[in-house]
């Protein structure tokens, strides 16, 4: 009998990498909680208890080939894609040669033209638009690509969610939505933010294929989103994919959840968490061995401890920089 | 040679740059079969078909930000508002978005994308057909904001703006559309954006506007010419944002008297910066105050002629401002 993964013809090797960056996301983003706490980087915002759908959405695209337009806590997806640990700690310590901004931005405002990951800002679900301009743009220029965009469930609250998925679904543009439902907009939680069972629902309304799927399930996630990443290449329109995980840390390094939700259900989440239970998975297949997973382990570590060191010493962008890139040539035409 | 209306100029260039370059397609309400509610796309859709051509879906933030999404992917879309004054949903996708691109991902992505709208009253169009807002997004630095004044300008300008790899917003003036006409020159029409251009030379008054006021001003200063020996040195900004700061101080220093005249309301409008960069680099060859010339500070302009007309800067208004100053 084949195992789940197998089922979805994922190899051995497929789900270990899947694990590997599920694991490289989670302890990138324990050691920038680290040096937050230790005064050496002032922000955080965090990817814990997401890692998995982020990876696993990931690898259900073609990723030589896909657009991603990710939002602040998809670190599991930007590492999928193609960003380095080091790459990740140049934005966190905000140094010039950070890919994403050249430390212009805060932390987690990824984009990475050479690996056709949109720019992003601050004000939540731009990004719609955006990933669905770029859809039109491959159908205009016979590209085959998919454009794949996420954000929080909060954030399907916007106009520019609706209208982008509204404009999506009218053109049947190659387009995968997906929403990582982690049931907390900062504080308030899903019941004071929607009013509908899930969030895919809202799918039906705009006439696009919608589905809810358990975020801590990589297994499920992929395949939900490879289904939608064929629906996108085989002319069928866009498609709604909500992710339901839990955020296990504070919204951000500067939030103290501890204000609007209790230690108990942040620790039963804990228990739920995917990274876990894949783990768990990974082992009674035998697949991840206590000699791979201590390997994984301290290679991850040393690759970490020589990203923060480098980002560390890393210069900031000079003063004279701080008026370039303000128009295409200095000055106007 | 034929005369060309401003907005034939407008179809012409969206034409031509369509023809030319295949990363061109346009985005609006009612810009496909219908060809626009004022026609500025008529015959496009039955030339380049309703892929390059698109109707969309009523929704301004999407139409802005879909085509930010297709100039980042590396089209050169044209995005039509249809009224100005309905640009406002879109103003989060075009000043966090749009303006910010090339700046916020250090030169790596950007953003070419032109947005059509247009602005401006004196057609009956009450509070919300009618404004001026482009004092809305004037200090957006990575934005550029441009407003032909004549048809010339007006194809000159948006063939500019097409091929511009920055954002630009392009403010056409509604009551400009059938009421200025000029015979165009055989050979393509390029027109520099961020250049003023100076539509009279003159030694008594220097006056500085843009959009339909250029049109008045100019028919003002003639009468004003035969009737009292004034001479007008008239300057077209064109492009609002940023500001051709050398051409206005250069105007401002010939005459030392100074008309500065928009529609928009007075407060906060463009005239007020470039009163700003004449005080802080002509002061002492200033012969007179800079005098403003604007709207009215209400907060829209209303539908009854009687209300219409009072709010309108006009020829008249201009005639009597030119004197006044002249006379100072």
């Amino acid at each position: 009998m084949m195992n789940k993964h197998e089922k979805l013809g994922l190899s051995d090797d497929d789900v270990l990498e899947m694990y590997r960056l599920i694991l490289t996301a989670r302890r990138v983003d324990e050691r920038m909680w680290l040096l937050n706490r230790a005064g050496k980087i002032p922000f955080v915002v965090s990817c814990q208890g997401q890692e998995v759908q982020q990876v696993a959405a990931s690898f259900a695209l073609n990723r030589d080939r896909d657009y991603s337009a990710p939002y602040y806590r998809d670190v599991g997806v930007v590492l999928a894609m193609g960003m380095t640990v080091k790459e990740l700690m140049l934005q966190a310590f905000a140094k010039a040669e950070d890919p994403n901004s050249g430390g212009r931005q805060m932390p987690g405002h990824f984009g990475h033209k050479r690996l056709r990951m949109l720019s992003g800002s601050s004000p939540v679900t731009t990004q719609v638009p955006h990933a669905v301009g770029v859809a039109l743009a491959t159908r205009l220029s016979n590209d085959p690509a998919v454009s794949f965009v996420t954000l929080g469930e909060g954030s399907s609250n916007q106009g520019d969610f609706h209208e982008g998925c509204n404009f999506a679904a009218v053109h049947k543009l190659p387009v995968i939505v997906m929403v990582e439902n982690n049931q907390y907009a900062i504080s308030v939680g899903l019941g004071d933010q929607v009013a509908c069972e899930k969030i895919s629902d809202r799918a039906k309304g705009y006439g696009m294929y919608g589905e809810t799927v358990d975020g801590n399930d990589p297994f499920d996630v992929y395949r939900a989103v490879k289904e939608a990443h064929d629906r996108a290449k085989n002319q069928e329109g866009p498609s709604l994919i909500e992710a339901v995980s839990y955020r296990l840390t504070p919204h951000s390094s500067d939030d103290d959840d501890s204000s609007y939700r209790s230690q108990e259900e942040v620790e039963k989440a804990k228990e739920n968490d995917g990274l876990i239970h894949f783990r768990n998975y990974l082992k009674e297949q035998n697949i991840l061995t206590d000699e791979v997973e201590e390997e994984i382990e301290t290679k991850l570590k040393e690759e970490i401890d020589e990203a923060t060191d480098y980002a560390d010493q890393a210069p900031y962008a000079s003063e004279d920089t701080l008026y370039d890139h303000v128009y295409q040539t200095k000055g106007v035409n | 040679m034929a005369q060309v209306t401003y907005i034939e100029a407008i179809n012409q260039a969206m034409t031509e740059e369509m023809e030319r370059d295949q990363r061109v397609f346009v985005l609006g309400e009612d810009v496909g079969k219908r060809g626009g509610v004022f026609r500025a796309t008529d015959g496009l859709y039955d030339k380049f078909g309703k892929e390059r051509v698109i109707d969309a879906p009523l929704a301004e933030s999407a139409i802005t930000g879909v085509g930010i999404g297709a100039a980042m992917y590396g089209m050169h879309p044209i995005a039509e508002i249809q009224f100005a004054d309905f640009i406002l949903p879109a103003v989060n996708q075009i000043i966090s978005e749009a303006a910010k691109m090339r700046y916020r991902s250090n030169g790596d992505w950007s953003c070419p994308i032109t947005v059509r709208a247009p602005f401006g009253g004196g057609i009956h169009g009450a509070l919300y057909h009618s404004q001026s807002i482009e004092s809305v997004f004037a200090n957006q630095p990575g934005l550029k904001i441009v407003i032909p004044s004549n048809p010339k300008d007006a194809k000159g300008l948006l063939k500019s703006a097409i091929r511009d790899e920055d954002p630009v917003l392009f403010f056409e003036h509604k009551k400009a559309y059938r009421l200025l006409k000029e015979e165009l020159p055989e050979e393509e029409v390029l027109t520099p954006i961020g250049k003023a251009n100076q539509v009279l030379q003159g030694d008594d008054i220097t006056v500085i506007t843009y959009g339909l006021m250029v049109h008045y001003a100019k028919e003002a200063a003639k009468e004003l010419s035969e009737e009292k020996g004034v001479s007008v040195n008239l300057i077209d900004l064109r492009t609002v944002y940023p500001l051709d700061q050398e051409s206005i101080i250069e105007a401002a220093n010939h005459t030392g008297k100074v008309l500065l005249i928009t529609e928009d309301n007075k407060e906060g409008s463009i005239i007020g910066e470039v009163s700003a960069i004449i005080a802080e680099h002509c002061l002492f060859e200033l012969d007179a105050p800079i005098k403003r010339l604007a709207g009215p500070d209400v907060p829209s302009m209303p539908y009854a002629s009687t209300l219409e007309k009072a709010f309108m800067v006009n020829q008249d208004k201009i005639k009597d401002a030119m004197l006044e100053l002249a006379l100072f």
